[in-house]
């Protein structure tokens, strides 16, 4: 490996060929700030447009600045990256930037975590003396996410995200000059583009630009109606990173404390999304036996590979663009919306409470889900199944507002029987934590064996396509692990060409799965951070005495009282769903 | 048409000239944006990308369109090159200087006698192309500036007038070559309204991907408006001189690196016309409208009403063989009263009219 020298503030450091400016000045401390620069480096996710020019450093020798975010380090190379010069340059572009920018931080839902307002603060900018017009653009609010566009500083990284990442296109840029902007083809809205409301774009926008819909105001006011039944599930992946915005390190589990917080916010019932990942492994799990044992007798009209459903970015992505195969997917629902259908159904008579005067609330690390709850088919009558998601973030927000001291709270337990789950059900906020929890259940209802061995170490880890084959008692399975959604086009191109030989494959349309969803705390970056919400997963399914999700007796007692068996007839009604080809909605990406 | 002639006569397409190499030419026609004369920005635009530039290192030689070496030219070098091969390196480097050989071709316009696309031998001066191909000023007006290089050249003045033109010198004076554009002033140009036309062009053209041309570019454009609106400061001044070294100093591609020229030599210029713009709110071309007002001589003035009928916005008041007078603050500057007036009573004032208690300078 080259490794060459040069001098940065006087110091001289050495760094490998090819490393840029600014992170051989990280090496040694000095800190260059940026913004439309941006990286994950475990997932090779990088932008680097050098658009934002907040990076500019001076070269000797050199007539120009130089952003220092994409310009390389040369051997002998002298830098400048905090005289007088770069500093009038880098303020003169922040406040250039400000100059088009709305005075909007009192009423941002950005505020307090938006980088543009970090570097003005840290600049100590004062006073702007650019002023002329600014841009303007309608706002705009689909299901899930929403585009305050007059925010937008064109660092690109949602484009990048959406297109390299996602493959979707939603989002690129649009006009020139001064105009221009990022926004869905023909400026039309996000609703009417390919979005799939993976809110990845969310995830890594800099500025408030782009933010979720918050419905936590819609939750206050259904918690003040008493006449109103509150409950509240808890997806897998927002305790492994809740934490954060309350400053812990992270990687800490914070679910006893969660669930603490919840009730003292008033939910009556506080249950875990977990318990229906059981439930959508027990369907899954079934399912896929049933296709895999009907295709191994050899009925050709059983597709497969069987593809997992629980993520809906995931399902508006195949809806959108391979309405083709909508066949393969599994029909069971996700575990949110199979928890609303039980709980108003099998819970709501039981506690005796009509359906309309329950509202079920879920906590989710994702954007997805707010359209997902809203989606026609799963209401009845009108009413939906899950009244509101709301995402990690708004969870955090609204702690903080009702003045409860997280840290202090004491550990509690979710309540019953919506509340217990195995350790399966915990992991699928991980990639290939779905799979693996089906495997759990697969192999021994296929085997009628006993799994001794429950982790499947080849089913995990960070890579963007994983494949593994699990021996099932001499039964060769064939898994393929995708996440991020242009991997996931990878595996469906092969299996649309018929040229894929798997028998199962998971799909999370976020980077990292669900612990890295769209309404996660904002990692600005930091992919270890992902690595540990991660491994938080991975901890608590290790700590449960149950790993298995039809070893859960709440699962079991759910079946012999009120579903009957699993992909029986009302589990079909109540836990299953069917896909729609909306092909028509989005032009073709490939 | 050339390109079906080369085909049929073998010298473009499979195996040209019955040999084993293969050359062929597909005209691209893009969507005409200014900022895809950037090379990588063109790059781009032919891959159906949008057209924008990116970051350079990989130059387009080592990684260009869709990853290939590409060499990008401009047609008037490619033209350049038959004639080098039939006459030798040595006859087209006899002409021109020693660090730009050859010749150029220039667009000359603007106040000049004769106008129209010149080839002329690299290292000719200003003096020679405008007086005696360009057959002098229009009207025997005097010269003022010539804006060279296109809309982010620069304006060069009557000391520049023996540079000798190559591209090295064009640059040390503040200007560059660019796209050959040669457009020259008389003394009726407002140097501030040239300068905020040129940004005008460029607010339009920037791609928008960087942070200083996308809003620095804006900025300079509003405050020469404001400069020219008769509303600027000395801090104003300030402000363009700041606001241009930025955008040069941290521009992505050459479109923002070059833009404030206009502006940036103008100042150097012809600082005077900036200086009487801002404290005396004058406009010595008389092109700032906002900076004139008409005004009638009442000694000359025989109160015939020619004025007061034919003022469009009714802003000239007076009784008959009375001396009329113009409302200032509904008078739009069309001039048209002082061209009907027989007795020559109506003059345009270049300063900015000062209120006083009767409404008169
Ligand atoms: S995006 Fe940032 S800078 Fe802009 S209004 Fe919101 S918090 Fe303030
Ligand atoms: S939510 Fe996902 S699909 Fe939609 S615009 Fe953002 S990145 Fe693209
Ligand atoms: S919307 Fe946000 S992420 Fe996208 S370009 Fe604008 S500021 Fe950047
Ligand atoms: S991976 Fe998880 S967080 Fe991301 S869209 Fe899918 S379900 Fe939502
Ligand atoms: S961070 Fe380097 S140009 Fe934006």
């Amino acid at each position: 490996m080259e490794m060459i020298k040069l001098t940065i503030d006087n110091k001289i450091v050495e760094v490998e060929k090819g490393t840029t400016i600014l992170k051989a000045a990280r090496k040694i401390g000095i800190d260059i700030p940026t913004l439309c620069y941006f990286e994950l480096c475990d997932m090779k996710i990088e932008n680097k447009p050098g658009g934002c020019r907040i990076c500019v450093v001076e070269i000797n020798g050199r007539k120009n600045l130089a952003p220092s975010c994409i310009t390389e380090a040369t051997e002998g190379m002298v830098v400048n990256t905090h005289n007088i010069r770069v500093l009038n340059a880098r303020r003169t572009v922040v406040k250039l930037m400000i100059s088009d920018h709305p005075f909007d931080c009192l009423v941002c839902a950005k505020s307090g975590n938006c980088e543009l307002q970090t570097i003005a603060t840290k600049f100590g900018i004062r006073d702007i003396p650019y002023k002329g017009e600014k841009s303007t653009y309608r706002k705009d609010t689909s299901p899930s996410i929403i585009r305050d566009i007059d925010k937008c500083i064109m660092c690109r990284r949602c484009e990048m995200m959406c297109n390299e990442v996602q493959t979707v296109g939603a989002l690129s840029a649009v006009n020139r000059g001064f105009k221009s902007v990022v926004a869905p083809a023909f400026e039309m809205d996000l609703e009417k583009s390919p979005c799939t409301y993976c809110g990845q774009c969310v995830s890594v926008c800099p500025t408030g630009a782009l933010t979720e819909v918050d419905h936590s105001n819609d939750v206050l006011r259904a918690l003040s109606d008493s006449k109103k039944t509150v409950i509240v599930q808890t997806a897998p992946a927002v305790r492994a990173a809740l934490g954060e915005e309350f400053g812990l390190e992270p990687g800490t589990s914070v679910t006893g404390k969660m669930v603490a917080a919840l009730r003292r916010l008033g939910f009556k019932y506080v249950f875990d999304t977990n318990f229906a990942a059981d439930l959508t492994i027990m369907e899954e799990g079934t399912e896929l036996l049933g296709r895999l044992n009907r295709h191994l007798s050899g009925d050709s009209s059983v597709k497969l590979p069987m593809l997992t459903s629980c993520c809906p970015g995931w399902v508006n992505f195949f809806e959108h663009n391979f309405s083709d195969l909508l066949d393969i997917p599994s029909t069971a629902k996700s575990p949110q919306q199979m928890f609303g259908a039980i709980a108003k159904s099998y819970f709501a008579d039981k506690i005796g409470v009509k359906r309309n005067d329950m509202v079920v609330v879920s906590i989710m690390p994702c954007l997805a889900k707010k359209y997902e709850c809203q989606r026609e088919e799963f209401k009845v009558d009108g009413n939906p199944d899950v009244d509101f998601s709301l995402s990690t973030r708004e969870l955090a927000q609204f702690i903080k507002q009702a003045n409860i001291d997280f840290l202090d709270l004491p550990d509690e337990d979710f309540d019953n029987p919506l509340g217990e789950s195995s350790g399966a059900g915990v992991i699928f906020g991980n990639t290939g934590g779905v799979i693996e929890a089906a495997c759990r259940t697969a192999y021994e209802l296929h085997t009628g064996k006993t799994l001794e061995k429950v982790d499947f170490e080849a089913l995990r880890g960070m890579d963007g396509i994983r494949s593994a084959t699990i021996d099932f008692d001499g039964l060769p399975l064939n898994i393929g692990i995708a996440h991020g959604l242009a991997n996931a086009r990878i595996l469906l191109n092969e299996v649309r060409a018929g040229k894929s030989n798997y028998h199962a494959i998971e799909i999370m349309a976020c980077p990292g799965g669900c612990i890295g969803g769209g309404g996660q705390p904002f990692h600005h970056g930091n992919s270890e951070l992902l690595k540990k919400r991660a491994s938080v997963l991975y901890q608590e399914d290790t700590n449960k005495t149950l790993r298995k999700s039809h070893q859960n007796p709440h699962i079991i007692k759910l079946y012999e009282d009120f579903l009957g068996e699993p992909c029986g007839h009302k589990s079909h009604k109540l836990l299953h769903t069917k896909y729609f080809d909306k092909s028509d909605e989005v032009s073709i990406h490939e | 048409m050339a390109i079906n002639q080369a085909r049929k006569l073998g010298l473009l397409g499979q195996n040209i000239l019955g040999l084993k190499f293969s050359f062929d030419i597909e005209l691209r026609y893009g969507a005409g944006a200014f900022v895809c004369g950037e090379e990588t920005a063109l790059i781009h635009s032919m891959e159906g990308l949008r057209g924008e530039p990116s970051f350079k290192p990989p130059f387009p030689s080592v990684s260009g369109y869709r990853g290939k070496p590409t060499n990008v030219n401009n047609v008037e070098t490619f033209a350049n090159i038959p004639v080098i091969i039939n006459q030798g390196a040595e006859w087209f480097a006899s002409i021109g200087t020693e660090k730009s050989k050859g010749t150029k071709v220039f667009a000359l316009a603007g106040k000049i006698n004769n106008v129209g696309l010149i080839e002329v031998p690299m290292g000719i001066t200003l003096r020679e192309i405008i007086y005696e191909i360009g057959g002098g000023i229009k009207d025997g007006k005097k010269f003022k500036a010539v804006q060279t290089g296109g809309p982010s050249g620069g304006c060069l003045t009557e000391k520049h007038l023996d540079t000798r033109i190559d591209y090295d010198n064009l640059v040390e004076v503040g200007s560059m070559m660019g796209s050959g554009g040669m457009i020259v002033l008389d003394e009726d140009d407002c140097m501030v309204s040239v300068a905020k036309f040129y940004l005008d062009f460029i607010v339009e053209e920037s791609c928008g991907k960087c942070t200083p041309c996308r809003i620095g570019n804006k900025r300079l454009y509003e405050i020469l408006e404001k400069i020219t609106q008769g509303n600027g400061t000395m801090e104003d001044l300030e402000r363009l001189k700041n606001l241009s070294a930025v955008i040069k100093d941290t521009s992505l591609c050459g479109l923002g690196q070059t833009s404030p020229n206009p502006v940036l030599s103008t100042l150097t210029n012809f600082w005077d016309e900036y200086l009487e713009h801002v404290t005396l709110k004058k406009c010595r071309a008389g092109q700032c409208k906002a900076l004139l007002h008409y005004d009638i001589d009442p000694d000359i003035c025989v109160g015939c009403t020619a004025c007061k009928r034919c003022c469009p916005v009714n802003a000239i008041t007076g009784d008959k063989k009375q001396a009329h007078i113009i409302n200032q603050d509904i008078c739009i500057k069309c001039g048209a009263c002082e061209e009907k007036c027989a007795f020559d009573a109506i003059s345009v004032k270049l300063e900015k009219r000062i209120h006083t208690e009767h409404g008169n300078d």
